[in-house]
């Protein structure tokens, strides 16, 4: 076991996946057979574990992001962090006025973000409700960008299993490639990590190969202690991604946040894990607050993150300030806002 | 740990392949300040040559280019600097009402906010420091002593030293080089809300920042002689320590010059503040916030590379979190940036001085040839100007050098404990007294340690954290006296 990882060895990550992943295939992970079920066998031995996790201070946290938010990306990084950061978007519309309309503009803009510049990469995927996986998964067929969806009662996740689940196998069944689901924010706050598992493990079940992605809203959670046992709950459970936020609460991502999420995916893989992906969502809309998220990812768990399939950013209008950005970078010149189509 | 001396070898991690996201440069323009090719002394409000004096170039530690030449006070201009003093002491100062001192010293403090680029850039040329420093910490600083201070000046009678405390009249004040600007408001700022008249002499190898501090003087209009600024090496200093004008030494810098002061004072009546060396102890218990915990530990020892007196030099840590701490620690180190001190993106800075190098090679040296275990991430050293790299030392026992001395460079020294005990035993098994710091989660544990470290300051799951309200200072061979908030207006008042 590499060290600073979290007090737990790499046995027992190896049982609490093994339980987890049954049925997995897509993203097998490593087995480590060690002893009998005791991290995630009961309700006592999952929350000693999750107690047993290093303490995050808060006023600590806060200055180390707020210290790497003064570094100045310039020049070639700045390029290189915008076309990245494009190549990260899960370009997404989650309103109650959404339309099939809406959906395929969204759709044709995530395939070519630029219709100007066919160096602008596409996007990672487009994000919508279970409604409107079809749509996107026609328009978006032949090209690399995945159809994301969310499920299991999104935002607040306030339904019974059989309904989360069912919401999931319809998004799947419409053609969803990833699925972002909520965490029972209830159940966690009330200290029945128990209960947060299971449902992680059996929506982890439901989607099979499907890429799965565990919102925690962070809004909801409050502390950062929390925002890390939240992390490894998802994480044992089989989570591909831990994602912050469902952009419907306030505050939604935040850099200290992500930091924390980020140390616990690294200590996670270095407890004999797999790498599993960090998410950041709501909030977030200019280049400069992006490339601050790629910085922090940079400096705590290393450039091997920094693709689209380990981070990524739930975001509509940072597109277009990226594009901006990159045209500004490119010409010199600034572009008007009415130079890209709406998201 | 402690098992594992004997080898001499430095250990680096392996070379890391070529980085994708490679930070372009992006240095601050330093063209923000104008750096005039020769500096006079600030005697009586204006800049003057020396009469007895010599002059000396200070140059920029990251490229070894001169930046300007400046003048060394003779003792005849030591006396000049002193008559000054007095007379705006008596004559103006003095009698002047505490609310008309507040006004200048909320000007200068404004005034160092609209300038604090230009300050910024310059302590950075001079001394060697990252611009992310001098520009968030150091100048920052400065303009919040001038209104900390500033708000005492019509407050001193509710102050607690009586109901109209005077004050003691020229004060002497003598300031290091690794915190010129930042050191030179500390020692200014109570001196001049509490009444005193001052004579700042700069450290040698950084004169430049409080020269540019001269010229914001006078554009604040402070009366003449309020402030007089003395650059020159040690025979200015001492010249000036003993001038029978100066009614109060103030000191901050080593403890072997600290003594002589100390020496050369006895039976002269002056009151004397002397702020030392240090060779704190950072302790970090097994329910510390590890992550955080890391950060205090860069913070602390490589923070102005370590050119700190309070710097966090003894890494303190508990056993059964060893492993885990110090891993965590070098995987930390690997990101940071060493390099040019403009580049708003550099951690790590020059040493200030060749002769600081050489003391810093010599103890790192002695620290491997005394059997503890050598570690430094891959990192390359510019070809010109001083530097060091952030070295990290395990292995390392009580008795060894570089646990025992003050190494004032980027240089960690672990060690491990094992109980509570042990560890306000091994914190405290030093001659120095200035900072410590403590790292848990368990509040009860922070207090208990508190009332056992001796050490003037203790920090709880922080850091070299500075407040202008918060007092300083140390105790045994790191000095006496507090500067900042009431306490350091005591240094400055006839109580």
């Amino acid at each position: 076991m590499k060290v600073l990882a979290a007090d737990v060895s790499s046995s027992v990550v190896g049982e609490a996946q093994a339980r987890a992943g049954g049925g997995r295939s897509a993203t097998a992970r490593t087995l480590v057979p060690g002893r009998v079920g005791e991290l995630a066998a009961s309700e006592a031995s999952l929350r000693r574990f999750l107690f047993g996790l290093p303490g995050v201070d808060q006023v600590g946290a806060e200055a180390r992001t707020a210290a790497l938010a003064t570094r100045s990306i310039k020049a070639g990084a700045k390029l290189w962090a915008i076309d990245t950061a494009i190549a990260m978007v899960d370009l997404t519309t989650l309103e109650g006025a959404d339309t099939p309309g809406k959906v395929r503009a969204l759709c044709a803009k995530a395939r070519r973000p630029d219709p100007n510049d066919d160096a602008v990469p596409p996007v990672a995927a487009v994000c919508v409700y279970p409604d409107l996986v079809g749509t996107a998964k026609d328009e978006l067929a032949g090209s690399d960008v995945a159809v994301a969806s969310v499920a299991t009662a999104f935002p607040s996740g306030r339904a019974s299993l059989a309904v989360k689940l069912a919401d999931v196998r319809e998004a799947i069944e419409a053609g969803a490639d990833e699925v972002d689901m909520v965490i029972d924010r209830g159940a966690f706050l009330a200290g029945d990590y128990g209960v947060v598992l299971d449902e992680v493990q059996a929506v982890r079940e439901a989607c099979g190969p499907v890429h799965l992605k565990v919102i925690l809203e962070t809004g909801e959670l409050v502390t950062y202690d929390n925002v890390r046992r939240a992390s490894w709950i998802a994480m044992l459970g089989g989570a591909d991604f831990v994602k912050t936020s469902t952009g419907k609460v306030s505050p939604a991502a935040t850099l200290p946040g992500a930091l924390v999420m980020l140390e616990a995916v690294r200590d996670f893989a270095d407890a004999g894990g797999a790498r599993v992906g960090v998410k950041v969502a709501g909030g977030i809309r200019t280049t400069k607050d992006a490339i601050r998220y790629l910085v922090l990812v940079n400096e705590t768990v290393g450039e091997a993150w920094l693709e689209p399939a380990l981070f990524r950013f739930g975001a509509s209008s940072l597109l277009n300030d990226l594009l901006m950005q990159r045209t500004k970078q490119r010409t010199g010149a600034y572009a008007g806002a009415d130079d890209f189509s709406l998201e | 740990m402690n098992d594992d001396a004997g080898d001499e070898e430095v250990t680096t991690s392996e070379a890391t392949p070529a980085r994708r996201f490679e930070y372009a440069p992006a240095p601050e323009s330093r063209s923000v300040v104008t750096i005039r090719p020769s500096y006079g002394l600030f005697i009586g409000g204006e800049f003057v040559d020396p009469t007895d004096g010599s002059a000396f170039k200070t140059v920029n530690p990251a490229s070894e280019e001169v930046l300007a030449e400046v003048s060394a006070a003779g003792p005849g201009d030591v006396a000049r600097a002193v008559a000054a003093a007095g007379r705006a002491q008596r004559d103006v100062w003095g009698p002047m009402p505490g609310k008309e001192r507040a006004k200048y010293l909320f000007r200068i403090a404004r005034i160092v906010q609209e300038r604090a680029r230009e300050l910024a850039v310059l302590e950075t040329l001079d001394n060697g420091k990252p611009i992310r420093e001098s520009r968030d910490v150091d100048v920052p600083l400065v303009a919040a002593h001038f209104f900390y201070y500033a708000g005492w000046a019509d407050k001193l009678g509710y102050a607690g030293f009586g109901p109209d405390p005077r004050p003691l009249g020229v004060a002497g004040q003598i300031v290091p080089w690794n915190f010129p600007l930042l050191m030179a408001a500390w020692k200014l700022a109570p001196a001049l809300a509490a009444g005193n008249t001052c004579v700042l002499k700069p450290a040698e190898t950084t004169p430049l920042s409080a020269l540019l501090l001269a010229e914001i003087l006078q554009q604040a209009e402070l009366p003449p002689g309020v402030v007089n600024i003395l650059t020159g090496a040690g025979d200015t200093g001492a010249a000036l320590v003993a001038h029978p004008g100066v009614a109060k030494v103030a000191f901050t810098g080593s403890t072997e010059v600290g003594k002589a002061i100390q020496r050369s004072l006895a039976g002269s009546g002056k009151h004397l503040t002397l702020e030392l060396g240090g060779k704190a102890a950072n302790v970090v218990f097994e329910d510390a916030p590890l992550s955080q915990a890391i950060e205090g530990i860069v913070n602390g020892i490589f923070f102005n590379q370590g050119h700190v007196c309070c710097a966090g030099s003894r890494l303190l840590v508990q056993e059964s979190v060893a492993a885990r701490v110090v891993e965590g620690l070098k995987r930390r180190l690997e990101t940071l940036r060493l390099g040019d001190p403009l580049d708003k993106n550099t951690d790590l800075g020059a040493i200030n001085s060749p002769q600081q190098l050489e003391k810093i090679r010599e103890l790192a040296d002695s620290g491997a040839n005394e059997g503890a275990e050598r570690w430094s991430p891959p990192c390359p050293l510019p070809d010109r100007g001083y530097w060091f790299p952030p070295t990290v030392f395990t292995g390392v026992a009580p008795a060894h050098r570089i646990a025992r001395e003050e190494i004032f460079g980027p240089v960690l020294s672990v060690l491990t404990f094992r109980t509570p005990e042990e560890a306000v035993a091994k914190a405290n098994n030093t001659t120095y007294g200035l900072s410590a710091g403590v790292w848990t989660e368990k509040g009860s544990r922070i207090l208990w340690m508190a009332q056992r470290l001796r050490a003037g300051v203790v920090w709880a799951n922080t850091f070299n954290r500075f407040d202008p309200t918060s007092p300083f200072g140390g105790y045994r061979e790191s000095g006496f006296g507090r500067e900042g908030g009431r306490h350091g207006l005591e240094a400055y008042l006839d109580v």
